[in-house]
Order: structure tokens, then sequence, then C-alpha cells
């Protein structure tokens, strides 16, 4: 071989062959992954729900029938109402999250058990939590057993997955009792981020602990608590778990997930079921650009996001300054 | 001094609040499941005769815990659900660092856009895929099999490319380059250099992915009707039928189903919560 002709293993080991190799190598996987789980299903939804269709046999187009049938039909509307539940329970759940993360930072003996108590429910299978709080609420069994071990009269306890005005609060109740413990850890990861050595000067300066709270808790979670807040509008109209594993979605308790969940597999009305979808998707959609513009323009300063960008800009510019200076001097 | 003890009241009456609703707390959150560990242990004649809040008279009656591990066939279900731990949480780490590793470090025509969509996949309702989801299984003939199963978990796997693209911001380049100097081909900065560095990530994935997937329950009850691929999260189904109202086959069940992954909480506590908090700082 001659000098000028290089070898195939030189060939192959030079920089720009390798860059391809592990770019494609590396990619293949999630990207083939990607396409197949994620788009082509996607892609097929939006095509399916503009058309009348099962899941065996022939698709018949029909426009905008669906989506304007998502609107018309009352159980569809009905889950828009059930999901105000699941908000609710979603803003008290952040609540007492924050209220125990907060007792958590000012020191409590035997932090580890109540930790590891609230956030426990957190690790149960969702089936599993479906049977433990079916137990739970049937009629004469735990929660009656404890009312009226507290002196309720058995007849005015109302049956908790039956009774219309009460099912609701039963179902997001379990969400609360869930997820709270799992709430409470995130935020007090993101307390914990303050240098501890502030509680003690500020306690030192005479600040009481709801000042702490005000001034060096509260705008260390500001982010995180808005970013849940917003999370939580989606977050309800795809409550799916408690009322599927629960009560099926009988007796009102439909949300927009498991009205759709059954309309696809039981109802095979695949074309109805992808609109909804759809229009799911529109609304999450829209609360990701709320929440995307909230932070750039409320939140300007102070919150992780921001100041992350703010040093990345940094960071290129002093490259850019650098890489000025060195071309200055080789010139 | 007045002041001293006033203040020492209010430390005081901060005290008992703070440890009563902590308590109240904790009570709440065990008491569901503590009922279950009662009914659990209770014959057929005392779970009928005695309150669900009362005791059981022994401990030692493990009856129920036999006839649900059979009936259920959780046996196999736990064999399914390891194999199923093991492979995708295994896949998804490399799947997840090595995609994290070439969106974060190189620059490619189309790398701007395949890292948005794999950032718009996470806004697609998951639920709401299933549907599309199921013809494709049913076209490729994935359907009750344990690696079709495997391969839909893999596929709709956004939270560990997340966690590792993190990572990687807040890894200097200049480790790639010193190594790439010293003659190391890409691949050999990645698992050589890299990846060993990445073990907070790892565990991060190891944690959220875990528990995710232990718990799976609507793709496993979708995809794995036959009972030789039953998992864990869907074996309880099983005492919708015939028990209905045996609660105490149906919570020794449950109590088995929860059994192992509260062993690996107490264990791995601290990189739970340390991971829990990782991964949501951009949830």
């Amino acid at each position: 071989m001659s000098g000028e002709k290089k070898t195939f293993s030189q060939w192959f080991y030079s920089r720009k062959v390798q860059r391809v190799l592990v770019i494609t190598t590396f990619m293949f996987l999630p990207l083939l992954l990607l396409l197949v789980f994620t788009y082509i299903p996607f892609g097929e939804m939006v095509k399916f729900s503009f058309y009348n269709k099962k899941y065996i046999g022939e698709a018949t187009w029909v426009g905008f029938k669906n989506y304007a049938e998502v609107f018309k039909r009352t159980e569809i509307f009905q889950a828009l109402f059930v999901s105000i539940y699941y908000m609710g329970g979603a803003v008290v759940q952040m609540g007492l999250a924050l209220f125990f993360a907060t007792l958590l930072v000012f020191k409590v003996k035997g932090e580890p058990f109540f930790k590891a108590a609230m956030f426990f429910p957190y690790l149960i299978c969702g089936i599993a939590v479906g049977f433990i709080f079916k137990f739970f609420y049937a009629r004469g069994m735990v929660l009656d057993s404890v009312l009226q071990a507290f002196g309720m009269n058995a007849e005015s306890i109302p049956y908790w997955l039956e009774n219309r005005s009460i099912n609701n609060i039963a179902l997001v109740a379990t969400s609360v009792w869930r997820y709270t413990g799992q709430n409470m850890i995130l935020f007090l990861g993101a307390m914990m981020s303050v240098d501890t050595d502030l509680y003690e000067a500020a306690s030192l300066d005479g600040a009481n602990k709801w000042h702490q709270f005000r001034y060096i808790i509260m705008p260390s979670i500001k982010s995180i608590i808005v970013l849940n807040l917003i999370l939580s509008i989606s977050g309800s109209l795809s409550a799916f778990e408690p009322p599927y594993v629960i009560t099926n979605g009988t007796m009102g308790t439909g949300t927009y997930f498991v009205i759709m969940n059954r309309l696809a597999h039981e109802n095979q009305k695949v074309g109805l079921a992808c609109a909804m979808a759809v229009v799911l998707l529109l609304i999450i959609i829209a609360c990701t650009v709320a929440q995307k513009l909230f932070f750039k323009y409320v939140f300007n300063d102070g919150s992780a996001d921001e100041s992350k960008e703010a040093v990345r800009r940094r960071k290129k510019e002093e490259k850019a300054k650098r890489a000025a200076a060195k071309g200055g001097r080789s010139a | 001094m007045s002041i001293n003890t006033k203040a020492k009241v209010g430390g005081i009456l901060f005290g008992i609040f703070k440890y009563v609703s902590m308590i109240l707390a904790a009570v709440i959150s065990l008491v569901p499941v503590c009922v279950c560990i009662f009914a659990a242990f209770k014959t057929n004649d005392e779970y009928a005769s005695t309150s669900v809040l009362a005791l059981p008279k022994s401990f030692l009656y493990f009856e129920n815990f036999k006839v649900a591990f059979t009936q259920a066939n959780m046996l196999r279900c736990f064999v399914n659900t390891g194999v199923v731990l093991i492979v995708v949480l295994f896949v998804s780490i490399f799947t997840g660092s090595m995609l994290a590793y070439v969106l974060n470090r190189f620059e490619f025509k189309g790398r701007g856009i395949i890292h948005s969509l794999f950032m718009f996949a996470s806004l697609l309702p998951g639920i709401a895929m299933q549907v599309t989801i199921y013809q494709i299984m049913y076209t490729l003939g994935f359907i009750n099999h344990l690696y079709g199963y495997m391969i839909v978990l893999m596929g709709t796997d956004i939270i560990s490319i997340y966690i590792f693209l993190q990572f990687f911001e807040n890894l200097p380049i200049s480790l790639d380059e010193s190594a790439i100097i010293d003659g190391c081909t890409y691949f050999g900065v990645f698992f050589r250099i890299l990846f060993p560095l990445l073990k907070p990530a790892i565990v991060t994935t190891l944690v959220l992915k875990g528990i995710s997937v232990y718990n799976e329950y609507y793709s496993s009850n979708l995809y794995l009707q036959s009972d030789k691929v039953k998992t864990i999260s869907t074996a309880l189904y099983v005492f919708t039928g015939p028990y209905g109202n045996q609660y105490n086959y149906i919570c020794a069940g449950v109590i088995i189903t929860i059994i192992p992954i509260l062993i690996l909480f107490l264990i791995f506590q601290k990189q739970v919560y340390s991971g829990m908090a990782a991964g949501a700082v951009k949830g």
C-alpha cells in the first residue's frame, strides 16, 4: 500500500468516521423505540380521531364529528366536573406536603420514621391501593368502624363509594393519601438545598418560625410550587388511577381518562377516544406553554431555571471572549 | 426573664403542635395498611366475627398467605416481574445514557429536532396512547409475551433520558477532551471515562424507574393476559371474582406484593429520597 492511501483501519479510526459511528450506534435503538412506540401511535391517534373506527374492521371518515361529540356527550362533560375534585385534591395535597416538609426542616426527633411512614404509600402498587381502599371504605369495614368507635351513629354514615355527593371526595382522598409523602420529599429536597446555617443565623437574630418560613423556606421552593400548581391542572384531567382501580368509574366517578379508556376498550369507539386524547393533549400543551411563560416573565430572577440559564449565558460569553483573545494573539 | 419564658412557652407549644401533627400524619398513612395486616392473619371465622380494627388472635396464622400465594400464582408473577425489572432497568440505563451522551456532546444536523422530539414525547398522555400502541403491539405479535411488554416499557421511557441529559450538562467537557488527546476513541470516552462518573444519575434512574416498573399495572393488564406471563402488579386481579368479600385472603395478597418493595425501600432509603428529589428538579 502506498503512503498516500489510508489503510482501512486508519480510515476506521479517523475522528470523522468515529463520530458518525458513535452518533448512529448510540442513537439507533432509542430513536427506533421512540418512533415505534411514540410517534407512530401518535400519528395514528391523530388520524383515527377523524374516523369512525373499531379495533378491527373498516374505518369511515367522519371529519370533525368525533371532536364535536367530545364536547356534546354528557358523560364527558361530567368528567370535567369530576376533575375539579382532583384539582382541589392536588392543592390540598401540596399544602399538606409543604406543611410537613416545613416541620421536618425544623428538626423533629424520629424524623426517619415519620418520613418513611408518610412516603410509604407511594410505593404501593396501584391495584393494591385499590384493594386497600375498597376494604377501607366498604360498608361496615374500616372507616365505618373507626367512626363508630368515635361515637358516630351507624345510620348517619354514608356509603362512601356509592353516594354521589361524597364518593369523589373519598377517591380523591386516596390519591392525597398516596402522594402527599412523595410531594413532601420533593419539597424537603428543595428546602434542604438552602444552607442550613441560615436557619440558625435567623433564629439567633430573633426570627420566629413564621419569618423563617416566609423569608428563607418560601423563596427556595417558590418555583417548584408554581410548577406543581400548573401541572395539577393537566394532572387532574388525566387523573385515572383511583376511579379505575376502586370504582371502575361507576356512580359518577368517571374521570376524563377513565371514560376515554371505557370508550376505547369496552365500547370500541376508537375514533372518539382518540379525539378525546387529542383534546387532552392540546390542554396539556397549553398548560406547559403557560408554565414556560410564567417562569419567563414572573420569575425573571431567583428561580433555579433562570439562574442556570444565566450561568450558561455567562459561560458562553466568557468562552467567546477567550476565543477572541486567543484569536487576537495568534493573528 | 419574661421575654425568655415567653419564648420558651412558645417553643414548647410549637413542639407539641409539631409532634401531634407528625404523629397524626404517620397514623393516617399507616392505618389503611395496618388493618390489612390484621385481616390477613385472621381465620375465616375470626374475620367474620370480629371487628376489622381488632387485632388477630395470632400473628402466626399463615394460611391466608398460603392461599393467596398459590391462588394468584405469585411465584410465577414474582419471577416475571424480576426478569422485567432487571432487563428494563439495564437497557434503560444504557440507552438513556448513550443517547444523552450523543445529544449533549456532539453537534450534528438534526440534533435539535431529535432533542425536541424526546421532550415532546413526555407531554403525550400515556394511557391515551395505549389505544393505538395496542394495535402496533398486535401487529408485531408482542401480545402475551414478556419481551413485548419489556420493549413497551423501554420504548415509553423518557424519564431516564431526561435524568441523564441533566447530568451530562454538569460533567465538564474537558474530561472528554483530555481523553481524546490521550488517543481514546469516542466509545472509549463514553465507556471508560464518562460512564463510571454517571453513578449518581444511574442510581436516580434505578430508583424512579424501578418503582414505576414494579408498580406498572396498566400495560401489564393490557398486554399480558395469559397466566404464564402475568406480573406481580396485576396478580391481585385474581381476587376480584371468586373472593369478592373475603378480605382476609385479599389483604394477605396485598401484603405479599408490598413486602419486597418495602424491604428494598428500607435498605435504600437514602438513595430513594435523593433520587426522588433529583428526578423532580425538572419533573
